[in-house]
């Protein structure tokens, strides 16, 4: 039970990260319909940008979270009207890639700036563990619920009280109709743009936090948070959040219970779990617990 | 098909590339060759790919999942038990098929988007296959080969000697590659030109209306994907063969990814630009590699090669996507368009 407990938290703080990454993919698929594979890229980027000015401009922690996530959102407004914006109306092929290949350029930029070697982060929590209750549980994974959950609260609240809210709830619905009640969907599309952005750079600072340290290979989160999307429904918000903690909690219990797996799984078998959920989920529920089922009229 | 077709230009090339083929791996060391040899193998796999997405519109980001299959098949009935070509090429061309057939029904379900996303996750499960499943594929190390097994009768690709001259592997490869190259976008041209082509096409631009004037969906959607599984899978093997190596870390995503440039480089809906797109997307990066300590630029931006490749590779997919979503075969076209549009030279006097 107490190793239950404890992979418990450990999975949800895994599903937290997870799930903002999630909450991005299906922000600007909503607005535009397409997914954005450079959200892990620009993930990276965020967390390249807290190392930077925290540790070589020496800002506080805290505050050089904030400037990361605002530099990299403005990162973001810059890409989708430079060159998203050219594509409306292209095939949703074409879009696609042009997102991977934004990817593969600002991992690669941020390679060539920063070197490709770990980088410590030096965050407040580092390895340090603390009990709660009967389990010792690491630090930083609490601050990984705490921070992906504020955030997530902080993002709903404005999904739901405020104009912008509704704008981008309008815009998500009908483009035509937002346009007609005199909305910009083309600012809306790129405050989407913005937001999962900066929502992903939370994602990114927070993986590498703990202990990991800045490194290139933070983007791949991107991927492994596909499967949360799926599981939650490629246009569902809320189900961006429970598809990431409940994947998280699937691959970090495979992960612990792993002397129980069956041996012809292969070893390490909890980093494909994810993808193996994925494929049950679209055996059962091809569009996701919440998504929209795509409905078609002849 | 006419033995000969009857524009000039046409018959220029039906004259010239024999010739060409031919004669290369005579002329050309064997670097240049090395790098056309794995540029083939793209070209083939970029013809499989292109019918799935370019041809049929469906969105695979698991193409690498099928050539490693195949290079596996090879690994097992080549590498290992030393069968001849024939069979362990027809094997990967059926395993290819088969599995492509079997994962098919998941992609009918969805579209777009979402078939992207599943089709990513094929690559990642495969790498832990090839990882685990160790008796046939070696596991996290790799295969090596006991033999290259890539004979055909008395004649050996990977121990060519005719008349007394015996030829690289880089040479006897070239002739085998391009002339599975060649058998390949045969195969192809015919497929899309027959009515299985059409009606991918049509399912392509809309497929509810294929639908509804007779073309089924499904049927063709599945077809696609075994034709293309199968295609990537015959690449995989013969890159096994060649390298007479197999390392599952390279059948991830950036392989697929690779394949998704091509097409679109090469010009998506064409034959003729998977060829280019393989050809170019396939080569490039090598040559690069290889010369690309004389380009001064690179040096002075300050970027490694390896790092000056991969931004090349991600501005040439946007630029393109950008600027000429027809591709290198779009500009060939247009090209040709105003060669022909041009006022007859003045000196041909009435």
């Amino acid at each position: 039970m107490k190793d239950f407990l404890q992979f418990l938290v450990a999975g949800l703080a895994v599903g937290a990260l997870y799930a903002l990454v999630a909450l991005g993919f299906v922000i600007i698929y909503k607005a535009t319909g397409i997914i954005n594979f450079a959200l892990g890229a620009l993930a990276l980027l965020g967390a390249y940008l807290t190392y930077n000015i925290s540790q070589t401009w020496g800002v506080p922690f805290f505050a050089a979270v904030v400037l990361a996530m605002a530099a990299c959102a403005g990162m973001a407004l810059l890409i989708e009207r430079l060159i998203l914006s050219r594509m409306v109306g292209r095939p949703t092929f074409a879009v696609i890639m042009i997102t991977i290949g934004l990817a593969i350029v600002i991992e690669q930029g941020v390679i060539v700036i920063w070197g490709g070697a770990t980088l410590p982060l030096d965050d407040p929590w580092g390895l340090r563990t603390m009990p709660l209750g009967d389990v010792v549980v690491a630090q930083s994974d609490l601050a990984r619920i705490v921070l992906a959950g504020a955030l997530l609260a902080g993002f709903f609240a404005l999904f739901r009280y405020t104009t912008l809210g509704v704008a981008m709830r309008a815009v998500a619905s009908d483009q035509e109709a937002a346009l007609a009640q005199g909305i910009s969907v083309r600012m809306i599309v790129g405050i989407t743009w913005a937001i999962a952005a900066a929502v992903a750079t939370m994602a990114g600072v927070m993986l590498a936090a703990g202990g990991r340290g800045v490194e290139p290979s933070l983007g791949v989160i991107a991927l492994v948070a596909f499967p949360s999307v799926v599981l939650g429904g490629l246009d569902s918000p809320i189900g961006s959040v429970v598809g990431g903690a409940v994947i998280g909690i699937v691959e970090v219990m495979t992960a612990g219970y792993s002397e129980r797996i069956p041996e012809f799984l292969g070893a390490n078998f909890h980093r494909v779990t994810p993808y193996v959920v994925l494929v049950v989920i679209l055996l059962v529920r091809p569009y996701g617990l919440f998504g929209t089922k795509a409905v078609q009229r002849v | 098909m006419d033995a000969l077709p009857d524009a000039p230009g046409k018959r220029a090339l039906a004259v010239l590339a024999p010739l060409v083929f031919a004669l290369a791996p005579l002329q050309l060391g064997d670097f240049p060759l090395s790098v056309l040899n794995v540029a083939g193998i793209f070209v083939l796999g970029t013809i499989g790919l292109n019918l799935l997405t370019g041809y049929t519109g469906q969105i695979s980001l698991g193409h690498a999942f099928f050539m490693g299959l195949g290079a596996y098949v090879w690994a097992h009935f080549g590498g290992h038990l030393g069968l001849p070509l024939p069979v362990w090429l027809l094997a990967a061309a059926v395993a290819g098929g088969l599995l492509g057939g079997i994962i098919s029904p998941f992609a009918l379900r969805l579209r777009g988007n979402y078939l992207a996303i599943v089709s990513l996750g094929l690559v990642f499960i495969g790498i832990h296959i090839w990882k685990n499943f160790e008796s046939i594929t070696g596991g996290a190390t790799g295969f090596t080969g006991d033999t290259r097994a890539a004979s055909v009768g008395i004649v050996d690709f990977g121990d060519l000697e005719v008349a007394g001259r015996a030829y690289t592997v880089d040479q006897s490869f070239f002739w085998l590659i391009w002339a599975v190259v060649a058998l390949g976008v045969l195969v192809a041209r015919n497929i899309v030109r027959s009515r299985p082509g059409r009606a991918m096409q049509a399912v392509r631009d809309h497929d509810i209306a294929a639908a509804v004037i007779g073309v089924e969906p499904a049927r063709y959607k599945v077809g696609a994907f075994v034709v293309s599984s199968a295609y990537a899978a015959v690449a995989g093997a013969l890159y096994g063969s060649y390298f007479n190596f197999v390392n599952p870390d390279h059948w991830n995503l950036f392989l697929s990814i690779q394949f998704i440039a091509m097409v679109i480089v090469g010009g998506v809906g064409t034959i003729f630009g998977s060829v280019l797109g393989g050809l170019f997307v396939g080569s490039v990066p090598r040559v690069i590699e290889t010369y690309g300590g004389r380009i001064p630029l690179i040096e002075s931006l300050g970027v490694t090669i390896p790092e000056f490749n991969a931004i090349l590779f991600g501005v040439v997919i946007i630029g393109f996507l950008v600027f000429e979503p027809d591709g290198l075969a779009g500009i060939w076209f247009r090209l040709k368009a105003r060669l022909r549009s041009m006022p007859a030279p003045l000196t041909k006097e009435i």
